[in-house]
């Protein structure tokens, strides 16, 4: 879980650093856009515009789709939280069978020794 | 006295991780204090995969488990209250280190659970690796998952409490 959740925050982190996104973010905030638009509103190549709208889809903060020849992009729906809260029922389901599985492995350990004293004491009897 | 403390730090020390890895991607991890062809006996063994893969926390109880454990063979398992099944096909078994299973009941937006067992020392490093055909698939099934979990069926808790009791005597 907190492993999920910094991977996500430091995807979030790394898409806001850049003052370029941040404005991208900002513009679709108003409206959707396709890469051409902001590419001329922030003066940048589209090859540059789109690795910025990369990162920005990366982190969930953006979508894009593409329509024809043209790549719409409006802001993500972000479900972070929706999607934090599932992943920790998953966790906890999991941590819950790895502990029952613990508990089993540690039987089958105890049992393997146990069988290995019995092998070795009868092959020692039949010396 | 000696395993019980074993037992005790194991759990400790072992945490479970899950990371989203990508929109298709589900990657658990864990760590056991056992040799990998003991981790993967768990696993494989009908009798002893039921012990552990229905923890009291799901508040299910495992109605039957069938497990054809081997290249094209199919597993299925049934739950009570309302005999809800999952089931699939192995399609890779190799022993103590890989399984490669599919899960059908979800029809075609089912993933595929890759297991990797391995052995580092004493300990074996659990991998489970969930890969949906599509982020869509992905996101549906844990909001299901969400509200499937989040029931709770109260009626069975004592049932399972009998299963556990009769479980750690045997």
């Amino acid at each position: 879980m907190v492993q999920y959740t910094q991977t996500h925050f430091n995807a979030s982190f790394a898409a806001l650093s850049d003052a370029t996104r941040r404005g991208v973010l900002e513009q679709l905030g108003r409206s959707d856009a396709s890469i051409t638009d902001l590419a001329e509103k922030f003066h940048m190549t589209l090859t540059g515009m789109k690795k910025h709208v990369g990162v920005l889809e990366q982190a969930g903060l953006v979508t894009t789709e593409k329509v024809g020849r043209v790549r719409t992009c409006k802001l993500g729906s972000c479900r972070l939280e929706e999607e934090a809260a599932w992943i920790e029922k998953y966790h906890q389901l999991w941590a819950a069978r790895f502990d029952e599985l613990d508990k089993v492995v540690e039987e089958l350990k105890r049992k393997e020794k146990a069988d290995g004293r019995k092998k070795r004491r009868r092959a020692r009897s039949r010396e | 006295m000696d395993a019980r403390k074993e037992g005790e730090r194991a759990h400790v020390n072992n945490r479970t991780t899950v990371e989203r890895k990508s929109g298709r991607e589900l990657v658990t991890t864990r760590t056991f204090n056992a040799p990998a062809r003991i981790v993967f006996e768990a696993w494989t063994r009908p009798e002893l995969f039921k012990r552990w893969w229905v923890p009291k926390s799901m508040g299910m109880s495992l109605l039957s488990c069938e497990m054809d454990v081997r290249v094209g063979g199919k597993y299925r398992l049934e739950f009570a209250p309302d005999a809800m099944a999952f089931f699939g096909t192995y399609l890779e078994v190799t022993p103590h280190s890989r399984l490669v299973w599919t899960n059908e009941e979800g029809g075609e937006d089912g993933p595929v659970t890759t297991v990797t067992f391995e052995e580092k020392g004493a300990k074996t490093l659990l991998v489970l690796h969930e890969l949906y055909p599509s982020k869509e698939a992905l996101d549906a099934a844990g909001t299901g998952a969400a509200d499937m979990l989040s029931e709770t069926f109260t009626q069975l808790d004592e049932l399972l409490v009998t299963l556990g009791a009769n479980a750690g005597r045997s």
